[in-house]
């Protein structure tokens, strides 16, 4: 599986209040929650985010809130992936349970720029920036991990579904 | 190999000898817990997924309490969805307006979470009854679903930060003063992934509403848990609520730690978070310039009966400052009625506080107090976050009660100890 898009970066601990404001959580409708994504730290992005753009954010990505609308907003607004340095712990299991694609390294982090168009190679870690010519490698997630995200998200990997 | 009490306990619920940090483990679920926010999620995917029942209708709990009472018409038809839910599997611990409280007050005083419990619940602060000794963390809707259905979920199992304490206390300081220069200390990442694991012989001095509200801000340093030692104290509160028999587990002497702090209470002093992260902490005392809009005492960090009871004490013979607002919300029914009871009510609104029924509305912004921009707040709350409470230019001091209580009588933060006996 791949991915490629254009960047949108942030910095450190981008939180879960700046991803999806509460004043949103009336609803649980992606679409709806997708129009606000990352609202409060960048008001024009819903409007500017195309199919497959990625984010690369610092440390602490997805502090605060339990609130699974928060990756579910970036994957309904079309977001391939979410390259950061760290995840907070319960945007990490979100981001994995509901099938939204996430990576941890520093190394891209340190060097990609905002608009540069990257490439994600899921299969091998690899994260290709083509306006740089530059690769860069991602942490390989844990094989238990890997299966919730090759069997379409927890209740797939539970249910023997898909 | 020697286990901390975190690890003990996930791994008796796993079933296994022992566990190591970094292990992947499935552990059996005590209690799986959902508010009217994260709930709805979690019933679309247990529906979508074919589920046609609960693992058991006495160990899941739904309290309706972000925008209960509903703020709106999206948020009425979220509970409608909660409540035909809870009725339809029977679910046994539902609370709803007129019985409900903020869920992390609620489940302790109902006797829902006792020592040795793995507790989840789609809502990041309940790692609050770690502060009983139970382990238990915030997970996202889905897991939720998945604890519904199964009555478990995996964990990998975490490496812990020992906090050592010793001392007491000094009056005008509490059990949020300490966290809050923890996590000042350490960052809002600074246990990432990890237990926070309190213990020590200065750990007998603290409240159980102290360690409550200390356990409730683990996750602001992003921490899986946090966890505190069982003592008389602990059984004491769960005897007293009615929880069931306690389990008690105990670190190994041996254990090992990523790092050993040691806490000094008696050097702790009244601290404040400033905008807009948990970390960016300065005593109250050096804040004073800072005039405040809005005052909030409550939520799931400091509703409890002693925070109202500290500001009980502060507000009596006082009034709120002039062009500050106050809202005081009891954080649960029973705790309202003791309020009501012992006179507290009466004394805020003489004061010139709002007193409002149980709910978790300012707190992240959702009703009951939002923010105007540029306004200024301080909240006994435990986020800080741009916009948490309303407009992305407002921002939010995060403090104990009684300093909150002592700013909405000057205007301005202040050091408690200023105006306390």
């Amino acid at each position: 599986m791949k991915a490629k898009g254009r960047v949108h970066k942030f910095g450190d601990n981008v939180d879960t209040d700046v991803i999806i404001p509460a004043r949103y959580l009336n609803t649980a409708d992606h679409a709806e929650l997708a129009s606000h994504c990352m609202e409060d730290i960048d008001a024009g992005f819903a409007s500017r985010v195309n199919e497959g753009d990625i984010i690369v954010a610092g440390a602490n990505f997805g502090c605060g809130s339990s609130r699974e609308h928060a990756p579910i907003s970036i994957k309904a607004s079309g977001v391939s992936v979410v390259i950061a340095k760290t995840f907070a712990r319960i945007f990490y299991r979100n981001a994995i349970n509901i099938g939204l694609a996430i990576l941890e390294s520093e190394d891209a982090v340190a060097h990609i720029d905002a608009g540069d168009v990257v490439e994600v190679d899921f299969d091998d870690g690899s994260i290709i920036n083509h306006t740089k010519g530059e690769i860069y490698c991602a942490k390989p997630f844990p094989p238990f991990i890997q299966e919730i995200i090759e069997k379409g998200g927890l209740l797939n990997a539970i249910s023997g579904g898909e | 190999m020697p286990m901390t009490m975190t690890q003990k306990i996930l791994a008796a619920h796993a079933g296994v000898e022992s566990v190591s940090p970094g292990d992947l483990i499935r552990v059996k679920l005590d209690m799986v817990l959902g508010n009217d926010i994260t709930s709805p999620v979690a019933i679309n995917e247990f529906e979508k997924a074919g589920f046609c029942e609960v693992f058991d209708k006495t160990k899941i709990s739904m309290v309706m309490d972000h925008f209960v009472p509903n703020k709106d018409i999206k948020a009425a038809e979220q509970a409608k969805q909660c409540r035909c839910f809870a009725g339809c599997h029977g679910i046994v611990n539902y609370f709803d307006a007129g019985d409900m409280g903020i869920e992390h007050a609620l489940l302790p005083e109902k006797g829902l979470v006792k020592p040795g419990d793995v507790v989840i619940g789609a809502d990041s602060h309940t790692c609050t009854y770690g502060a009983l000794g139970a382990f238990s963390t915030g997970v996202g809707s889905t897991d939720m679903a998945a604890g519904m259905a199964t009555g478990e979920a995996w964990f990998k199992v975490p490496s812990a930060i020992r906090f050592n304490l010793k001392g007491a206390l000094q009056p005008g300081c509490s059990g949020k003063d300490v966290i809050l220069s923890i996590i000042g200390k350490i960052g809002v990442d600074g246990a990432l992934y990890k237990s926070m694991e309190f213990g020590g012989v200065g750990l007998h001095s603290l409240s159980v509403d102290d360690r409550l509200c200390m356990a409730n801000m683990a996750i602001e340093a992003g921490a899986k848990n946090g966890i505190f030692e069982v003592d008389e104290k602990t059984l004491a509160y769960c005897k007293e609520h009615g929880a069931g028999e306690p389990c008690i587990f105990e670190a190994d002497q041996n254990a090992e730690y990523d790092e050993v702090i040691d806490i000094d209470l008696s050097e702790i002093v009244p601290t404040v978070a400033c905008p807009h992260l948990p970390e960016n902490t300065h005593p109250a005392s050096e804040l004073t310039e800072v005039k405040i809009d809005q005052c909030v005492i409550g939520s799931c960090t400091n509703g409890r009966l002693s925070d109202m009871e500290v500001a009980a004490k502060i507000f009596a013979g006082r009034h709120v400052a002039k062009g500050v607002r106050c809202i005081i919300i009891p954080a649960t029914q029973e705790i309202y009625k003791e309020c009501a009871k012992r006179g507290y009510i009466e004394i805020f609104i003489d004061a010139g506080c709002v007193v409002s029924t149980p709910t978790c509305g300012p707190c992240l912004g959702g009703h009951m107090g939002i923010l105007a921009a540029d306004e200024v707040a301080v909240a006994t709350t435990n986020r800080n976050f741009v916009g948490r409470m309303g407009h992305v230019t407002s921002k939010v001091y995060l403090s104990s009660p009684e300093t909150a209580a002592v700013s909405a009588v000057k205007g301005h933060i202040c050091d408690p100890r200023e105006v306390m006996e």
